[in-house]
């Protein structure tokens, strides 16, 4: 298979007045044609600000890319000017966001933001230059000047049926069930689950090559999580798109990826497809995660949490970050660096536990 | 076993209805609408023995537990602690205050960010419990002690503490008055795996030191399976199944227990159960609940009846109840 996506040495440090955080620490991630990858680790690892520096989203003023590549196809992204990457953005590399809610538009209704993007995905298509107007400048009802800035109008704007069955489709994909009702309504107007739902859809209308979700389903209650990630999982299948899936959970990752990369504190612990990640674990804490997660009735089986806290991520330490709560943590560990080795096929680990 | 026991506290046919005003038009006739959060709840929680409520957001599980509280007035039914009636005044706040605590999920915001951990914990023992100042001190390093953290805690501010740390202040303020039950709202949904494994361990391990009986709400099922001895499984403001916590994971017989817990993911990639699961359509209004059973429009076992009345909670085996016409069919 194709690689589609190369991050290589990746720095990412967010400057505040009075520290520097590294949130990001020379990660190497791989990512290839129709593969579903998931990055997992807990709040502060890193796992988001990765997602977002692929499709460079990092918030500005305050975090910075200090060093590496993103290579995407044949374009190392960091290298592209604000406005090229935007042409990426949608197109090439799509994202869904947490909460589904703060992620549209308030304002219009659901048709009119799903027919937006398709608009900008045809005219980029074209080669045309993209207006923030598109919908203005495509289907003016009115002689009324195009205004430079959207306001929101009382008036329906109607929309052409050829584009509202292309919508409809979209909003099918997605398996809501009843999408001429759904068209209708405001995103208020609709439960996190469609929302959510409605966010893919206008993701998957870009034909993106790269679906970025972060924590897609965190908001949503377990049967409608369950029904969004089975939704992802076919999609891959049927448009052929490779997702990045960044998330908290070990369960949701054992569930629907294919491979699996382990981070704390900025770095990755470790990377291997999931069958072998879950049967046979390497990295402490990798272990130490796997049995943090309740299993089990209460007299018969005990959790063993990782002891001790995060490290603070402005300190630069010289040996592995995890040691300090690491019940295998040996001499040095607290003097050297492990970095990340292919142990077998498929299969890498930062640890000195493993030779290193 | 643990339903053989006597219950700390019982709840019978308890409701909690909030009113709304729909519509903004001045023309239209005003309506008084309901949300029916808690619609008709019995419930018992057995002495030293934790009941786990769960169901997705929505379903009334958090105002089930803030109206036992009595953080919220019940709309009707009874509440009786120790089978001493508590609704309509019948306690007394500082009674009330000594026999059950709550813990919340959000722990950001259960502890005020300009008390310092000591005040916290020992206001409402001078305050409310009239507690002598040494006894205070006393009682609030001994809870401090018991939750793991140092007497030194008491004197920093929320904001000097990690996550997991407020979430064990809180804890420690919820103990200080040595009640007999605990109410824990969601108490480690806000935290990470591995904070959220040392809460869990630490809750397992006062309920066995104080003798504590929990009313766990929460809706991660792993979460009730490991911290519980009996689980109810609301939907819509209703208990829809109930019973000891192995039989209802192991055989759940309400179609929506069946359904939650088929959902819930299990972090085994051999075992993909997530891929298997089939459930149509969301969680039902509480303004406007469906006639019948609650579940009808998602239920693929729903038949006429189920649209036309609403099943009570019947016994199948022992202890196990399920409010479902079609029970003995879902097995």
């Amino acid at each position: 298979m194709d690689t589609l996506l190369s991050i290589q040495n990746l720095t990412v440090v967010y400057d505040t007045a009075s520290k520097r955080v590294i949130a990001v620490d020379d990660v190497n991630v791989e990512l290839k044609q129709d593969e579903f990858l998931a990055v997992v680790g807990e709040s502060g690892c890193g796992k988001s600000t990765l997602g977002l520096s692929v499709i460079g989203l990092l918030p500005k003023p305050g975090a910075r890319v200090s060093a590496g590549s993103i290579k995407y196809k044949d374009t190392d992204l960091l290298k592209l000017g604000s406005n090229k990457i935007r042409e990426f953005r949608g197109t090439e590399i799509a994202m869904i966001f947490q909460e589904p809610l703060t992620s549209l538009s308030p304002v219009y209704r659901v048709e009119e933001q799903i027919a937006e993007a398709i608009l900008v995905r045809e005219m980029r298509k074209k080669g045309k230059k993209v207006t923030s107007d598109v919908m203005q400048t495509t289907y003016r009802n009115d002689s009324a000047p195009v205004s430079v800035t959207r306001i929101p109008r009382l008036k329906r704007r109607s929309i052409p049926g050829e584009l509202r069955g292309e919508v409809i489709e979209y909003l099918k994909l997605v398996r809501i069930a009843d999408p001429e009702q759904v068209l209708d309504r405001y995103p208020f107007e609709l439960s996190g689950g469609m929302i959510q739902r409605v966010m893919i859809a206008m993701a998957l209308s870009q034909e993106p090559a790269l679906l970025i979700a972060d924590e897609p389903t965190t908001a949503l209650d377990v049967t409608t999580q369950a029904q969004v990630l089975k939704l992802m999982k076919e999609l891959i299948k049927k448009v052929r798109t490779s997702i990045l899936l960044v998330t908290h959970d070990l369960a949701v990752a054992s569930q629907v990826a294919d491979r699996v990369i382990v981070m704390y504190a900025g770095e990755i612990a470790e990377d291997a497809d999931v069958l072998s990640l879950f049967s046979k674990p390497l990295h402490p804490y990798t272990n130490g995660l796997l049995s943090c997660i309740p299993s089990g009735y209460k007299d018969e089986s005990e959790l063993n949490p990782i002891a001790g806290a995060l490290p603070d991520l402005s300190v630069r330490s010289i040996g592995c970050k995890f040691a300090p709560r690491c019940p295998r943590a040996m001499q040095v560990c607290s003097t050297h660096r492990p970095s990340l080795t292919s142990l077998e096929k498929n299969h890498k680990v930062s640890c000195f536990l493993y030779g290193n | 076993m643990a339903t053989d026991s006597e219950v700390i506290l019982r709840t019978e046919e308890l409701t909690k209805y909030f009113p709304i005003r729909r519509g903004l038009n001045p023309f239209s006739r005003h309506h008084d609408a309901f949300v029916r959060a808690v619609d008709g709840v019995s419930l018992g929680i057995p002495k030293g023995r934790t009941v786990a409520v769960v169901g997705e957001s929505g379903c009334g599980k958090t105002t089930l537990a803030r109206t036992i509280a009595l953080l919220t007035p019940p709309t009707g039914g009874h509440i009786y602690f120790d089978e001493k009636e508590i609704t309509n005044g019948k306690m007394s706040k500082a009674e009330l205050y000594k026999n059950m605590q709550m813990v919340f999920q959000d722990p950001e915001s259960s502890l005020d960010p300009r008390m310092r951990v000591g005040e916290s914990i020992g206001e409402p023992l001078q305050g409310l419990m009239q507690w002598k100042k040494d006894v205070v001190q006393d009682a609030v390093e001994r809870s401090l002690k018991a939750v793991g953290l140092s007497a030194e805690f008491a004197s920093r501010l929320p904001k000097q503490l990690s996550g997991g740390q407020k979430q064990r202040v809180a804890i420690a303020r919820a103990i200080a008055p040595q009640p007999k039950l605990l109410i824990l709202d969601e108490p480690t949904s806000a935290l990470d795996a591995s904070v959220q494994a040392q809460i869990l361990r630490l809750l397992l391990e006062l309920q066995r030191e104080f003798d504590l009986s929990y009313m766990l709400i929460t809706h991660n099922i792993a979460v009730a399976q490991y911290m519980s001895d009996m689980m109810a499984v609301m939907y819509a403001g209703n208990v829809v199944e109930r019973g000891p916590i192995k039989t209802v994971i192991t055989k759940p017989r309400h179609p929506y227990t069946i359904a939650l817990i088929a959902s819930a993911p299990i972090a085994d990639p051999k075992r993909r159960n997530l891929l298997q699961t089939e459930i149509r359509g969301e969680v039902a209004s509480a303004i406007n609940p469906p006639s019948g059973c609650r579940f009808n429009p998602r239920c693929p076992y729903a038949d006429s009846i189920c649209s036309i009345e609403n099943p009570p909670l019947r016994e199948i085996s022992p202890n196990h109840f399920v409010a479902c016409h079609f029970a003995e069919k879902t097995a």
